[in-house]
């Protein structure tokens, strides 16, 4: 100890901060002078790539990059018996994978409470916005539709998982072409014919937009891995193309004030269109290309 | 039937008791209508060096439906149970030690995550931890024609168009958490808020007086 203090110079305080040994404090110092570490501004969401049917086995993929978080989604269309309490309806199964290859902190291992968490977030957010009708999974009333197996696994984690899911979603159904099924009358067997297959129909556009808030005060969007784990709260407002709010996911942390929350709300509303017209775009090239 | 110019929570039907289990250092038992859940509190006490954090003390949350295991839906109730709890209380004044919390539900007919988040608030009291300030939950649900009804049973959650829980502190009644279902705009959560802070205003002062009630009989 006594070497140590031999050692210390007065330097000014802002010059000893280290990203490492004192991360609170370097970031607080790009926060004063409004901007973040990877020189983004506070409201300012990551460079988004997306690509869509990489997956030639599966029935719609999509893969996304936010920043350095990719999230890769494979959807299979099995055929299944509906359930009693909805006999006329199909319906969709999601599943948020945080494997250990995508950071450290997850252990090989059944799903830890973030993947669960994540999955029943997204599995809320596809009822709560009608996103695909459910009718339209149905083949026989009663007897036959179809069940989709949404897997969102995670590659590289460095935060904003949920936007990210959220935005494969979406692509990878736009994706989905689902094979056409005949019921044959006499042996009542149904007949799949793989040639011909039809587009499923998207009725809601959601995209979801992630906050964070720092020291009580500051609020953040898109937050990478390191502002999540020194946030306060976090927050999503998940938003579709009618304005509507699909879901405001605040998991508990700091309060929030009203004028705050409207901030959120503009800010992805915001996204939305840009999200949506980037996944048009995207969906649009690849038809060009088939 | 309820109108909607009328605040109404089953406060007439609201139900707590404290210190009804011996083994943990708190407990209690929350009854709004039909919906009971139990909480019991263990902490703060050691923790497992993988699981413990230097400065703060760790807080693990576990809800255990009334019929089968835990599912995902759980681990969602865990994590905003949690995460409100850790705003509320002061970890940093026991670094390196846990505080389990357990939630039973024994019934389930509406507004759970608000009973639990309730029955949380009063088993952390009944353990003595320290806390910057109470919250409690609210649960909104609007129906098909636009009303918005307080503390809903398991039937009009199911014909409402959305629903939605918040977690409301004590000092400053702001929102400490936010957990919706369904489609709503942005004029509705705002009402909604404003509804459940008022609603909350009620069941702080129902706290207030099943404390004073509890410790009156032993003066």
């Amino acid at each position: 100890a006594s070497d140590v203090s031999v050692l210390w110079l007065p330097l000014p305080r802002s010059l000893l901060t280290c990203r490492t040994a004192e991360p609170l404090e370097y970031h607080r110092s790009f926060l004063k002078e409004n901007c973040r570490p990877d020189g983004r501004e506070l409201t300012e969401f990551r460079t988004t790539t997306l690509n869509i049917g990489s997956i030639s086995t599966a029935d719609g993929s999509a893969l996304v990059k936010l920043g350095n978080t990719t999230i890769i989604c494979g959807i299979k269309a099995e055929l299944a018996n509906p359930t009693v309490e909805a006999p006329g309806k199909g319906y969709i199964v999601p599943n948020v994978d945080l494997p250990p290859l995508c950071s450290s902190r997850f252990r090989p291992g059944p799903p830890g409470e973030e993947a669960q968490a994540a999955s029943q977030f997204i599995a809320d957010v596809i009822e709560s916005s009608e996103v695909i009708k459910t009718e339209d999974l149905s083949i026989d009333r009663g007897k036959l539709c179809w069940v989709l197996y949404c897997d969102l696994m995670c590659l590289d984690y460095d935060g904003n998982i949920l936007d990210a899911c959220v935005i494969a979603l979406l692509a990878a159904l736009k994706n989905t072409r689902l094979p056409e099924v005949t019921i044959n009358k006499e042996t009542s067997a149904p007949e799949v014919n793989l040639e011909k297959r039809w587009e499923l129909q998207i009725h809601k556009h959601l995209v979801s937009a992630s906050f964070c808030i720092f020291d009580d005060s500051i609020l953040i969007s898109d937050p990478t891995a390191e502002e999540e784990t020194l946030s306060t709260a976090h927050l999503t407002v998940v938003t579709d193309e009618d304005d509507r709010l699909c879901s405001v996911h605040k998991p508990g942390g700091t309060s929030l004030s009203g004028e705050r929350l409207q901030e959120c709300i503009s800010r992805a509303t915001t996204r939305q269109r840009e999200i949506q017209k980037l996944i048009a775009k995207v969906a649009h090239s690849v038809k060009k290309a088939q | 039937q309820r109108s909607s110019n009328e605040l109404y929570l089953r406060c007439q039907e609201f139900g707590c008791e404290q210190s009804l289990l011996s083994r943990p250092d708190g407990s209690a038992s929350f009854v709004q209508g039909d919906t009971s859940v139990m909480a019991g509190v263990y902490g703060p006490a050691e923790v497992k060096v993988s699981k413990e954090i230097y400065d703060r003390a760790t807080l693990e949350v576990l809800v255990q439906p009334k019929v089968g295991l835990p599912s995902v839906r759980e681990r969602s109730q865990e994590q905003c149970v949690r995460e409100t709890c850790e705003a509320s209380l002061l970890l940093t004044l026991h670094p390196r030690s846990s505080l389990t919390l357990i939630l039973q539900v024994l019934h389930d007919d509406g507004s759970l995550l608000s009973c639990c988040l309730n029955a949380a608030c009063m088993a952390l009291m009944d353990a003595g931890l320290p806390m910057s300030c109470l919250f409690c939950g609210v649960t909104c649900a609007i129906s098909t024609d636009g009303q918005i009804i307080t503390d809903p049973t398991a039937a009009q959650e199911k014909e409402s168009r959305a629903l939605m829980t918040f977690a409301i502190d004590s000092a400053k009644h702001s929102v400490l958490m936010s957990s919706t279902k369904g489609s709503f705009s942005v004029h509705e959560l705002q009402q909604c808020i404003a509804v459940s802070q008022k609603a909350s205003e009620k069941i702080f002062q129902f706290y207030r007086d099943s404390v004073k009630r509890r410790y009156s009989k032993s003066l």
